[in-house]
């Protein structure tokens, strides 16, 4: 490495970088310009960046008039919140038993984590979705989020985090005279906060882009989630009016995007996690 | 317990003890291990034995057929086209956007103030709806109104229909998968990096590795192994998985040219109804995912593990 | 001509000093032992030289080389790191080979896959092999050589690395802390082998450490650095007797040298009865008196010496250190004694110290140490106690 070269191969790893950054952020650049645009702008100039007209308060208009959009987002919320809520309540308890307490059947648990990892939802949809035709849940909340009250990746993920925890901690709160529910509340529950939160957005991320299973159980706008609830949209409006479904597909991208924004670090962590290898 | 304990029945304490812990534990994995019947093991086993069935939702009855189903499967076009093009799909997917990940994680890595930007950019798509970012790469695509092609024009090159001619539907959807899992590849590899010692690349230096790619294969590449092995896992079964971008892009068109394996299994299962057959192609599909799972652990975790 | 000379090195991290121009030159078969404290720099130094950092300014120059346009491939030094820094994926054998396979092999030879498939590289492969196997028999490891290092203890990982720096016959030998991850029975051992070694190698060799027995015990030379500066560079035993800064007084002597604040006046220092004519002129004002607890004696009765108190005793089989404190001054004072000395000593105890002033040594206010008369060959002479 001479000296000379050093500046030089900067200049070019920094332009590559650029060059693949401006291809990722495309369809962002050309999202928000055409939610900008009148239909015959969109005709006219597709590579103009800057709308002739600004026409975004029409577009955005249109996008809410014609999308329920604070039901979308309501559903997405409701549903995705659940799902998390159910999925820690009950991988948290099953994970403490299998890292720290000595459980028979721990052995077993493993093998069927293992097993549960290998099976996503598009395995069990069929069997799932006759089930929940024959208890008349199709569109409803419970349909949407039963299925994903049990996450094997996060019970996976937690052995792996009390794994690490200190013995001793346990053995400090027994002394204390803790029972063992109320050390999960109170000792397990509190320190394994990171581990949480990044599941949270591991799990957060994954449900709200969800479409299949939301597409097989749902089939009301009332109870569709912003992936589907976008694919209504489209589909009613035939595809031409690129310039609303634009500006709903960024009221629609927005809030997720914000949040990674705003807790950058953290999303890549939660994502990391899913590299946690055993 | 340690009164009784004191009396002088030490073993008894210790088996009491044991019993009670065992049963809480028992409780406490109750909620995990019930959910887990209910929704992944017997599923599971309901489709292996609906892949016998001739059941259909809608009809009441249904017969054991046997392997009726998969002999059909044998022979059913649409299947075998969508399994050849979900295999088309990965095989572009999956190297590229693994390649490109790893070369903007190494490029990322050496720069210094832009680095945050550049991660944040790259990741960008990974939190982004996948389904909103389908129709705006449909725009993109588009034949006529679409930037690319009025970019290519101006080149003089005469665009293609990119998602609306069946030999370059395949490609187009395979374009905006690689755009959509780079930037996880890339974080992946980041943390892969990181954790690679400082001193292994000292040692390089000192041992005479002078250009970057004798220390690439020196003790870049070796170190990334795991990382490696896991990022190829995630990325072969995301591919395999995919199903959003050609649902709301192509459904399966032009003249079943985007067929995707998940999206057979949805149309003939949830559109069509027929459950049994539809069930038979997921066995299929989860024998694929076994298959890629043993593979990757058996063959080559071996490979990358060094202690 | 030095084998290795660095002439007034600097270097500072976002404006922190962590070199303040070090000059040092070592000889061909040199053993030079940098010592200090964490933090002191002294690895900063090392990581210099072999041109894994550059400094800010000064020279580096091997065999009459400037080191400065050399990168840190091309220099010829070979480096034992603190954690080994063994490739874990590679063999014993094949990490020590690979100084040799970059040096002898050309660029598209080393690429994997392709590079075996080449023609002409059959004789130099065989040769690196020799190479290998020669240097694994000095160090007697030749039954490890097809082990990975993860399957290795750590005393074997330490030969994989130091057979990993010798085999390519360096010009300059570079050791950051090889030892400090060792047991302490096995540390004892591998000091006698890495001189062993380095007579062997008869190039100069420059070995950091913060653990002064290692350094006093191994090295031809030892350099005391302190904050970025090196204070001195001395044989061992001049080092201990003859220390040039009260920072390296300080550094060197299990238990601490004892440091006494005293007083200069008109070319002669005081304390509590203690007089010592300077040879130097030196301003009226405090400076310290420094006494090695070995030379501090205890007089149980309280008849003779400073009137002092026995605070604590440290029994420590082969000998006692004992903690006093002096009564005029409330100075604590440690005195080294044989167990027979310290026999009648009970803590709390009055006690009379004894300090003899041709072991003194005087540091200015600065640290610097200061010439006093009758200081020649301090430790040789029968002390005369006050």
């Amino acid at each position: 490495m001479s000296n000379t070269a050093i500046p030089a191969g900067r200049i070019i790893r920094f332009a590559l970088l650029s060059l693949g950054a401006l291809m990722i952020l495309a369809p962002y650049i050309f999202m928000i310009s055409t939610a900008g645009k009148t239909q015959s702008d969109i005709f006219t100039a597709a590579l103009s960046l800057v709308p002739q007209h600004f026409y975004f308060a029409e577009n955005f208009a249109k996008a809410f008039a014609k999308v329920p959009m604070a039901t979308l987002l309501w559903n997405g919320v409701v549903v995705c919140g659940l799902i998390f809520l159910f999925q820690v309540v009950v991988a948290i308890p099953c994970a403490y038993a299998m890292a720290k307490l000595k459980f028979p059947a721990a052995r077993l648990m493993m093998v069927l984590v293992m097993l549960g990892l290998l099976v996503p939802i598009h395995a069990t949809a069929l069997p799932l979705y006759v089930a929940f035709d024959r208890m008349s849940l199709l569109n409803s909340y419970t349909a949407l989020v039963a299925p994903f009250t049990i996450s094997v990746f996060a019970i996976f993920m937690f052995l792996q985090f009390f794994r690490a925890m200190p013995d001793d901690l346990l053995h400090a709160a027994r002394l204390d005279g803790m029972s063992e529910l109320g050390i999960v509340a109170r000792v397990i529950v509190p320190n394994a906060w990171p581990a949480v939160t990044a599941f949270a957005i591991f799990s957060v991320v994954a449900h709200w882009n969800d479409l299949y299973w939301p597409l097989i159980v749902v089939s009301k706008q009332a109870y569709a989630t912003p992936p589907l609830g976008l694919m209504y949209f489209r589909a009613a409006e035939a595809g031409d009016d690129y310039g609303a479904l634009m500006a709903a597909t960024l009221i629609i991208t927005l809030p997720l995007v914000a949040a990674f924004l705003l807790a950058q670090k953290r999303f890549v962590e939660g994502i990391t996690m899913t590299g946690l290898k055993g | 317990m340690s009164s009784v304990a004191a009396v002088g029945i030490v073993p008894d304490a210790a088996a009491l003890h044991r019993r009670s812990e065992g049963r809480t534990a028992w409780l406490l994995a109750a909620p995990a291990i019930v959910l887990l019947l209910l929704f992944v093991l017997l599923p599971v086993a309901a489709v292996i034995f609906l892949g016998f069935t001739d059941f259909e939702l809608g009809y009441g009855k249904f017969r054991l057929v046997g392997f009726e189903n998969y002999a059909h499967l044998l022979n059913d076009r649409t299947f075998r086209r969508s399994l050849w093009n979900t295999s088309v799909y990965t095989a572009i997917v999956a190297p590229v956007s693994i390649v490109l990940g790893l070369g903007v994680a190494l490029l990322i890595e050496g720069e210094g103030r832009a680095r945050g930007f550049f991660r944040t950019v790259y990741f960008l798509p990974v939190a982004s709806l996948i389904v909103a970012m389908a129709t705006v790469w449909q725009y993109i695509f588009h034949p006529t109104i679409g930037p690319l092609n009025a970019l290519l024009s101006l080149a003089g090159i005469p665009g293609p229909n990119w998602l609306g001619a069946s030999n370059t539907v395949l490609y187009s959807l395979s374009i905006i998968g690689i755009w959509q899992s780079i930037g996880f590849n890339m974080v992946l590899f980041l943390a892969g990096l990181t954790a690679i010692p400082r001193e292994l690349y000292a040692a390089a230096h000192v041992d005479g590795a002078r250009s970057a790619l004798d220390r690439f294969f020196l003790v870049t590449w070796p170190m990334l192994g795991p990382t490696t092995l896991f990022v190829v896992t995630i990325s072969v079964t995301n591919a395999v998985k995919v199903f959003e971008t050609v649902k709301m892009l192509t459904d399966g068109g032009p003249n079943k040219a985007s067929e995707v394996l998940l999206f057979t299994i949805y149309q003939e299962g949830f559109v069509y109804l027929r459950v049994g057959y539809a069930s038979a192609m997921t066995v299929v599909f989860l024998a694929i995912l076994v298959v890629l799972m043993f593979l990757q652990y058996r063959v080559l975790d071996r490979r990358v593990h060094y202690t | 001509m030095s084998a290795l000379s660095l002439r007034d090195v600097k270097k500072s991290f976002g404006g922190n000093a962590i070199l303040n121009g070090i000059s040092l030159d070592a000889e061909q078969d040199e053993f030079i032992a940098l010592v200090g404290p964490s933090g002191c720099g002294k690895s900063t130094l090392l990581r210099i030289l072999a041109g894994l950092d550059h400094a800010d300014s000064g020279e580096i120059v091997v065999g009459g080389k400037d080191m400065a346009p050399v990168a840190a491939a091309d220099r010829n030094i070979a480096m034992v790191f603190q954690s080994y820094a063994l490739y874990p994926h590679l063999t014993a054998g094949q990490n020590i080979a690979v100084p040799l396979a970059m040096k002898r092999l050309s660029r598209s030879q080393r690429l994997p896959l392709i590079g075996p498939l080449l023609p002409g590289q059959k004789d130099i492969r065989a040769g690196i092999s020799r190479d290998v196997h020669e240097m694994a028999a000095v160090l007697k490891i030749d039954q490890l050589l097809d082990r990975k290092p993860g399957q290795m203890s750590g005393g074997q990982r330490q030969r994989v690395a130091l057979a990993r720096a010798m085999v390519r016959q360096p010009s300059i030998f570079l050791m950051d802390e090889p030892l400090s991850n060792l047991d302490a029975n096995l540390r004892v051992h591998a000091r006698g082998e890495i001189v062993e070694l380095h007579r062997r190698a008869g190039v100069p060799t420059l070995y950091v450490t913060h653990d002064q027995a290692e350094a006093l015990s191994m090295a031809d030379r030892v350099a005391v650095m302190i904050g970025g500066n090196l204070l001195q560079l001395a044989a061992p035993e001049a080092i201990y007797n003859d220390p040039a800064h009260i920072e390296v007084a300080r550094f060197v002597g299990q238990p601490r040298i004892n440091i006494l604040p005293a007083v200069a006046d008109t070319g002669f220092v005081d304390f509590h009865g203690i007089r010592l004519a300077l040879l130097e002129k030196v301003a009226n004002g405090p400076v310290s008196l420094g006494i090695r607890p070995e030379f501090v004696k205890l007089a149980p009765d309280g008849r003779s010496g400073l009137a002092g108190r026995v605070e604590r005793l440290e029994f420590l089989g082969s000998e006692v250190i004992v903690h006093c404190r002096l009564d005029a001054s409330g100075d604590a004072v440690i005195a080294r004694l044989a167990p027979h000395e310290a026999r009648d000593l009970i803590a709390g105890m009055p006690v009379g110290v004894l300090l003899p002033s041709e072991q003194a040594m005087v540091f200015g206010p600065e640290g610097r140490r200061l010439r006093i008369e009758n200081t020649a060959a301090p430790a040789r002479q029968a002390p005369a106690y006050v």
